[in-house]
């Protein structure tokens, strides 16, 4: 209980900090309503699926298979299945930070884990197809080739910079997940 | 549209499961269950966050940010906004494509919607909480400054 209740205190704070917000600033009132109750409604019918998937993902891909696919000694083929895995999904970014932590307990290797980050963040298939229409092909597919170049350069320049120290630690942290 | 791609997964995935091993899909749904409660402090103050984001800088406010302010100050504060905001792309596109119609440049659009895409500063703190400080701040620092790069390359291919 005494745990639980330090867990949400910044839940909390930022719950009171809203309804000051609600009651001193009556301009955004309206607004604030309308948007806190959007996103709700986002998360939840978002969330169920990606939990269920990550858990199912977690019970039936055996380790093994994992590194063999997206570990350290996967290579370019590694990389090109985290890109895939990452731009296939669906789904606000934080819906791919749960994700990724059972990537990694499974024993996906750092760089990939970052791949599939940034592909679930920019290069979603379903989404890339509703820019080309409302954007136009132009627009959209030349959005697509830089970003697949920076997805790969923003990886390997995380993966470099840092401390191994620090990646040992985010996979020791991803193993508690049960 | 992108949720009934998620169902339909999941279902499938679910009925396979059970199909297979019962016990096991039970295990699965515990897990998602514990992943879920395990992140669920981060999720509502993520919420409170959007929601603040959002009731200040809404669609209006970004069209006129994003429409009347033209050049390098332009592109970095459609990114600046960009980064804070989190709009979902359906609402986003059309909102960016009525813009471009009414003028507004190619280049600051393209920042607008990469940054959107790739920065979370509201998610930030989801973000450290699975990958720590380190990673979390790196990650959308790299990722900002790659938005302006993108945007004008965007900008320029947009332009020939």
């Amino acid at each position: 209980m005494k745990k639980d209740l330090k867990r949400y205190s910044g839940v909390i704070v930022a719950i009171i900090a809203f309804i000051a917000f609600i009651v001193f600033l009556p301009v955004w009132r309206t607004k604030a309503i309308v948007s806190i109750v959007f996103q709700t409604k986002t998360m939840l019918l978002v969330i169920p699926p990606i939990f269920i998937l990550l858990g199912l993902l977690d019970v039936w891909v055996p380790r093994e298979k994992m590194i063999r696919y997206m570990g350290a000694g996967s290579g370019v083929k590694g990389g090109v299945l985290a890109f895939l895995l990452g731009s296939f999904a669906a789904g606000p970014l934080y819906g791919a930070f749960p994700f990724a932590a059972v990537l990694m307990k499974k024993g996906a290797s750092f760089t990939n884990i970052l791949i599939f980050i940034g592909a679930w963040s920019t290069t979603k298939i379903p989404m890339l197809l509703f820019e080309i229409s409302a954007l136009g092909p132009r627009f959209a597919l030349s959005r697509l080739a830089i970003d697949i170049v920076g997805i790969i350069v923003i990886a390997f320049a995380i993966k470099a910079v840092l401390p191994k120290k620090e990646v040992a630690r985010l996979y020791a942290q991803a193993e508690t997940i049960d | 549209m992108d949720a009934y791609l998620l169902y339909g997964l999941a279902v499938v995935g679910l009925v396979l499961s059970l199909v297979k091993d019962k016990t096991k899909t039970t295990t699965a749904l515990k897990k998602a269950w514990k992943a879920f409660e395990g992140i669920l402090p981060q999720f509502l103050t993520v919420l409170v966050l959007v929601a603040v984001a959002l009731a200040i800088l809404d669609t209006a406010t970004i069209s006129r940010f994003l429409g009347t302010k033209a050049g390098i100050w332009g592109i970095l504060g459609a990114s600046i906004i960009g980064a804070i905001t989190l709009i979902p792309g359906f609402v986003a596109f059309p909102a960016a494509a009525a813009l471009l119609a009414q003028g507004a440049g190619a280049t600051q659009i393209a920042a607008f919607v990469s940054s959107l895409m790739m920065v979370g500063v509201v998610t930030l703190p989801m973000e450290i909480k699975y990958f720590g400080q380190r990673v979390a701040i790196l990650r959308n620092v790299l990722a900002f400054m790659f938005s302006i790069v993108a945007a004008l390359f965007v900008g320029w291919m947009v332009s020939l």
